[in-house]
């Protein structure tokens, strides 16, 4: 089974590298206008010397963590948007009839190893974060460094599939989870406390973009969160990470049950 | 400006440019979600900003609300990133049906984008600026004049980056593949206009080089100046006189662009 997988991932990339310019041009631009957000906080940032109530080192941190979790996820999943077209035209069809999960056909596929270079560049983001920011180092802390990303790549890669899975009911509905996936990047790479009112409530707590790097970096600062929710919230990002993968999973099912082909 | 074949073909593609747009309702909507979203990211985040020291860059907190919604609402009217027909019907050759037309090519694509606009200032603009009025204080302009004067603005705005887009696309008579230049567009075109932060926030030198040196504030910088009255309207009418030169700047590079690229063209497979 995974073999299948293998060859399938393989053929895709063998596939986009085919075109070295133009491969090479969407690397770079890819990872150009993922330095844009890093660019567009620090320039915020720039203006008071702080943001929410924290300094410099300790919202690189939560920038940090964030600018791991998203690109690995968008690098996963990230295709999955495609969906919509399989839709519209009825492809999806096709995957259905193949003895694989369609979401895993789907996921591999179109995979776009171009991505790659912003995980490269969120890794560096990280370290540095880590390296100049007042970590707290304890042995939970240090388990909790490997892992928050990772938790985050998980959670937004099942933010990422729950969007697309609109499509199954909703077909032009490519921008919505966009508010969602690059929205929710957005919120996570700044503190909670920056945020207000019912859109926090709503986005950083209920739908649980604070898990993704805003609650693991207070932990790592040794830090309580200042808008007033409990220490121990602090360590739960990959307990988060499983229930938004699960929730992602039952919808998915439950939109391909849904499928009723294109009309022609 | 030496076109003018007929303004009844020009407010025909206009029309349809509307009519287009008008039938994609559901995108419209989830465009006009999203963009509504991200008003209350990016509100959040610069009110935070602004609470430290009373004001951004100039702008009081009630100026910053409207900045950001105002400009959510116009990201969709000035079609930044919109999709674009053109370069692939020059890949295919299709491009040579548009030539054969009486009209000129960057006139049909003008004109289509001005409908365009028209039909998402009447939906993609009027959703987050509501929400936004409903759920913050918004600073409301109260001398009449500013609004005629924002919505000249907003007209030129569509115009320059129209034309700006229409350059960009042209290149692939050259580039058969315009990512590349697509790339650089997105990029300069976010961070130069004022997008993701007010250009004020930069160094002067900075700032002044963008106005001057690029036609980017005219994008969304200068209508939304407008509309918060920063400067008064003094002000106003210098920043829409400005857009009204790097209208014809840009105009005029595209005509010439576009006279050499015609002479390029290949008819693929002929």
């Amino acid at each position: 089974m995974v073999e299948v997988y293998w060859k399938l991932l393989v053929a895709q990339i063998r596939s986009q590298t085919q075109y070295r310019v133009s491969f090479v041009i969407d690397l770079v631009g890819a990872t150009v206008l993922t330095s844009l957000d890093i660019l567009t906080v620090w320039v915020l940032f720039a203006v008071n010397d702080s943001l929410g109530g924290f300094g410099g080192r300790e919202v690189l941190l939560m920038v940090g963590i964030a600018a791991v979790a998203f690109p690995i996820a968008d690098l996963a999943v990230g295709n999955v948007e495609k969906l919509q077209s399989y839709v519209r035209s009825g492809l999806f069809d096709a995957l259905l009839v193949r003895p694989l999960s369609t979401l895993g056909q789907l996921v591999t596929m179109d995979f776009a190893p171009r991505r790659a270079g912003r995980v490269l560049q969120g890794l560096v983001v990280y370290v540095i974060a880590l390296a100049v920011s007042p970590v707290e180092w304890s042995a939970p802390v240090a388990v909790l460094v490997v892992v928050a990303p990772l938790s985050g790549a998980v959670f937004f890669s099942a933010i990422f599939v729950a969007g697309a899975t609109v499509a199954f009911w909703w077909i032009d509905s490519g921008q919505l989870s966009n508010a969602f996936t690059y929205g929710g990047k957005d919120v996570t790479a700044y503190p909670m406390t920056v945020f207000g009112g019912l859109f926090r409530r709503i986005f950083a707590y209920g739908l649980g973009f604070a898990f993704v790097s805003y609650l693991p970096a207070l932990a790592m600062l040794g830090r309580s969160d200042p808008i007033g929710s409990p220490d121990w919230l602090r360590w739960c990002s990959p307990l988060t990470a499983l229930l938004s993968a699960v929730i992602a999973g039952w919808f998915w099912r439950t939109g391909v049950r849904h499928y009723r082909s294109s009309g022609s | 400006m030496r076109w003018s074949p007929g303004a009844r073909v020009l407010v025909a593609l206009a029309g349809a440019g509307f009519r287009r747009y008008a039938t994609y309702r559901q995108a419209t909507i989830a465009g006009a979600f999203t963009n509504t979203v991200f008003g209350f990211v990016r509100c959040y985040i610069l009110l935070s900003v602004a609470d430290v020291t009373g004001s951004l860059a100039g702008y009081a907190p009630g100026q910053v609300v409207t900045y950001v919604w105002v400009g959510q609402g116009l990201l969709a009217v000035v079609n930044y990133w919109g999709q674009q027909d053109l370069p692939e019907r020059v890949r295919s050759g299709e491009v040579v049906s548009d030539l054969l037309r009486p009209v000129d090519l960057m006139a049909q694509f003008l004109a289509n984008d001005v409908g365009r606009a028209g039909h998402a200032m009447l939906s993609r603009f009027v959703i987050p600026v509501t929400v936004g009025l409903l759920a913050f204080d918004l600073y409301v302009p109260t001398n009449p004049v500013t609004y005629v004067l924002f919505l000249v603005s907003v007209l030129l705005a569509v115009l320059v980056c129209s034309a700006c887009r229409y350059i960009v696309a042209l290149t692939s008579f050259w580039l058969l593949d315009v990512r590349g230049v697509q790339m650089v567009w997105v990029v300069a075109s976010g961070v130069g206009s004022g997008l993701y932060f007010p250009l004020p926030v930069l160094p002067e030198w900075l700032v002044v080089l963008l106005w001057v040196g690029t036609p980017l504030p005219s994008l969304l910088q200068a209508p939304l100046d407008v509309v918060v009255e920063r400067g008064g309207t003094g002000h106003g009418l210098l920043l829409v006189a400005g857009q009204v030169a790097w209208l014809l700047v840009v105009c005029g590079l595209a005509r010439v662009v576009q006279t050499r690229a015609l002479r390029r063209l290949v008819i693929q497979g002929g």
